[in-house]
């Protein structure tokens, strides 16, 4: 629904309804005979959260700051790491058990910068841009509550050397 | 005036998503919030949250943040994508 543009054509970030296709983002990103590694990440949708069933969750974004965000983060990426292509694909609104919510891809020469920049993105994605899941189940819906695990996962990366 | 947002479930807490605030007397974020928390005890009760987040022209912001008319400001709670 939303590209946001910027210079670099191999950072793609993109928050839409539709889903996508896994094997179609990785052969966008995995043309490039100078990368050796393709890290991807894939978020779905859970059957239980904190032990109450779910049957379906809807995204709620904050448009225009949700996508702003998404975009510094895959800069902050290509600062740290020796990046050629990233992409950030998030969906928003209405999603049932099972469907994906989340796509990151990343290629790099080697695996290591590719399986940091992969993780670093989820982990900052997660507890810094504005997205809201609201989870129905039979209990009725329920927003979910932010876990400080996920606080201390993305604080991590602020310790570490590159 | 000043546009202010609110996301998830403060938005349905308070039972709207925006509202449009006269800018006088108002500098910073802390200040915008206590002129709406005045409003009645369910929008002072909401806004009380210590978890509450608030960004200004789409940038998380602090406490203390400056406001100037025809800022953008949004309210939320803590943030559960991924």
């Amino acid at each position: 629904m939303t590209a946001t543009a910027n210079n670099n054509p191999r950072q793609v970030v993109r928050v839409q309804t539709a889903d996508f296709s896994v094997a179609d983002e990785y052969a966008a990103i995995a043309n490039d005979n100078s990368d050796g590694a393709v890290v991807t990440f894939a978020g779905k949708v859970r059957d239980f959260n904190d032990g109450s069933a779910v049957t379906d969750l809807t995204l709620e974004h904050y448009p225009g700051m949700t996508e702003a965000v998404l975009v510094q983060l895959a800069e902050q990426a290509y600062e740290r790491w020796p990046l050629n292509y990233v992409t950030i694909i998030h969906r928003v609104g209405r999603m049932e058990l099972g469907e994906q919510i989340v796509f990151i891809g990343v290629t790099s020469m080697h695996r290591k910068a590719a399986f940091a920049a992969c993780e670093f993105l989820i982990d900052f994605l997660k507890t810094k841009a504005p997205f809201w899941k609201l989870e129905a189940g039979e209990e009725g819906n329920n927003w979910v509550e932010a876990r400080d695990s996920d606080e201390q996962a993305a604080s991590m990366w602020n310790d570490d050397a590159k | 005036m000043i546009q202010v947002l609110f996301f998830a479930q403060v938005r349905e807490l308070l039972g709207t998503a925006k509202v449009e605030v006269a800018a006088e007397g108002i500098t910073n974020t802390e200040q915008l919030r206590e002129a709406l928390a005045a409003k009645d005890d369910k929008w002072a009760k909401v806004l009380s949250s210590e978890k509450l987040l608030v960004a200004v022209n789409q940038t998380m912001s602090a406490w203390d943040a400056v406001v100037v008319d025809g800022d953008e400001v949004a309210f939320f709670p803590p943030v559960t994508g991924g």
